[in-house]
């Protein structure tokens, strides 16, 4: 199925959460979502007969200067069809669905994109840091992220 | 003598404590700086938890502070195993919004290079899969042989380990004039060696009875993690980006996707995934027969690159078929000469997640061998 198909089949069922289809070759073709129905959304997307988007690629954080971002690589093992799904949320309030329970291979994605961006989210298990030590502060891919002087009597920055 | 005394208990009344065990972060069957806090119950696993980043070196915060070409020698650093691999869907990405097409020669040695890196990282999987196994000799005869491969590549591009050979547009400079007759003769090499694997090793009875019906990964499991390549294949998943989203020019090659079949226990046990990896290595070979055959002589590889690598604004997601299993960058330029961020799909990442659940249940010797199968690198892990 190409893009333009998904996205009419997606509008069709879920209407206003389907936010736009964007594209501008050779840029990929993503589609924007409303994050409050993300979940309902990736699980159509996952089990629905023609798409069966079964395999995620790729999760990514992203800093949109004001806001922040989520990119999900679906992937699909029968049709081997791709399609990307964004999903943007404020600084102030960055709370996105997790689709944890979905993929179980976001479990650390989404850890990743937590420690990295500081993006919440909801509903997963065990959303600690992942790459950074535990008790890390401050989320070190932000554009505007600041590097700590020293850690635990360890100077950082040599 | 005196007698035995009898004792009267009953097995089903003996408390056992569960114990919580660290492996690592500094041992050798860990395969580098990976800590697993084990949960035991006797010598049964009950709960892994892997943690990790103990070699987190900012990749991709150091990417947007470089220019796009001074990403490469970053990337390399991935992988440090198969770094030619590490930079191809890198290169692939960068061109592909640049809109470059480069010449035939140049995708001919690309792969070529890739992989003769496929083998090099096939050799060191099963090499110390037979090490965690105890098993030291065949260790030492695929060193020797990946030594060779080494060689070729720091004829062709200076390095051994980390290249910086493929560059966006092009390669770093043209291969060597001895490049045909060196390859030839490593591949030989490479099949004869894998005959003497196969009975060293592989087909081995201590070796199976260590790896058969061990960690088995069903495929819908393996396809919910995330799992790709040789982890997958193992589970008879024919995932292989080669053939299923061709990239280059895969498409003009003959060569089979490689299963798991349970020959000699379940599909998707330790054995399985590394027989996948043994019989890649002769799928390798015949797709660089293959690309010597068909590659051109004529041409000049530093001929298509760019002057200014300024991508216009866009993102893109470039994935290959890394030894380990997909490899993709997510790309996204704002139309000036650094990226705007670059996000490394790291493979052994992804595979290194489904370790907990294929581990649970079996001995603790068990582990180190599901952990052995599903080849990780931390720095790839850990970026």
């Amino acid at each position: 199925m190409i893009e333009q198909e998904i996205y009419n089949k997606l509008k069709e069922h879920f209407g206003d959460a389907i936010v736009e289809l964007k594209e501008a070759p050779p840029s990929d073709p993503f589609i924007q979502v409303n994050p409050e129905r993300l979940q309902d959304i990736c699980l159509y997307l996952r089990d629905e007969g023609d798409m069966l988007f079964d395999y995620l690629s790729n999760l990514s954080g992203m800093d949109l200067a004001e806001n922040l971002g989520v990119v999900y690589h679906l992937y699909s093992m029968k049709y081997k069809h791709t399609i990307v799904l964004k999903v943007t949320v404020s600084k102030e309030n960055p709370n996105v669905p997790s689709v944890e329970r979905i993929w179980r291979t976001a479990d650390w994605h989404e850890r990743e994109a937590y420690d990295l961006f500081g993006v919440i989210f909801e509903g997963h298990h065990n959303l600690i840091r992942i790459l950074n030590p535990y008790d890390w502060e401050g989320y070190p891919l932000r554009k505007d992220y600041k590097t700590p002087e020293e850690y635990h009597g360890i100077k950082v920055p040599y | 003598m005196g007698e035995l005394k009898k004792v009267d208990f009953e097995y089903s009344q003996l408390n056992s404590e569960r114990m919580r065990l660290n492996v690592g972060p500094q041992h050798p069957s860990t395969h580098g700086v990976l800590r697993l806090e084990v949960e035991l119950d006797g010598e049964i696993v009950t709960e892994v938890v892997p943690h990790i980043g103990y070699l987190h070196r900012c990749f991709e915060k150091h990417c947007e502070n470089m220019t796009y070409p001074q990403v490469i020698p970053y990337v390399d650093r991935m992988d440090y195993i198969c770094s030619m691999n590490n930079e191809l869907p890198y290169v692939m990405g960068v061109e592909k919004m640049l809109g470059i097409e480069v010449p035939e020669k140049v995708e001919y040695i690309r792969v070529i290079f890739s992989e003769l890196n496929r083998i090099a990282n096939h050799q060191i999987a099963i090499a110390t899969f037979g090490l965690d196994a105890g098993a030291f000799t065949p260790f030492l005869y695929l060193f020797r042989d990946r030594e060779f491969i080494l060689t070729i590549f720091e004829k062709a591009s200076g390095g051994r380990l980390l290249y910086n050979y493929f560059w966006v547009g092009g390669l770093a400079h043209d291969v060597h004039p001895t490049f045909k007759e060196d390859i030839r003769w490593i591949v030989k090499r490479v099949k004869e060696t894998n005959k003497e694997i196969a009975d060293l090793l592989l087909y081995n009875k201590i070796f199976i009875e260590r790896t058969a019906n061990v960690g088995i990964l069903p495929a819908d499991v393996a396809i919910n993690y995330g799992c790709s390549g040789p982890v997958a294949r193992g589970s008879g998943l024919p995932f292989d980006l080669r053939k299923d989203a061709p990239y280059s020019i895969y498409d003009r090659f003959d060569f089979n996707v490689v299963t798991g079949r349970g020959e000699v226990g379940t599909v998707g046990d330790c054995w399985d995934r590394n027989i996948v990896r043994f019989h890649e290595i002769e799928e390798s070979c015949r797709i660089i027969e293959q690309a010597l055959e068909q590659m051109p002589d004529e041409g000049d590889v530093r001929e298509k690159l760019p002057k200014k690598i300024r991508p216009p604004q866009g993102e893109i997601y470039s994935k290959a078929e890394n030894p380990k299993g997909e490899l993709g960058f997510y790309i996204v330029s704002n139309g000036k000469d650094k990226p705007e961020r670059v996000k490394g799909r790291g493979t052994s990442f992804v595979n290194l997640s489904v370790l907990p659940e294929i581990s649970k249940g079996y001995l603790f010797a068990d582990l180190i061998m599901i952990l052995g199968s599903i080849d990780i690198v931390l720095g790839e892990v850990d970026r």
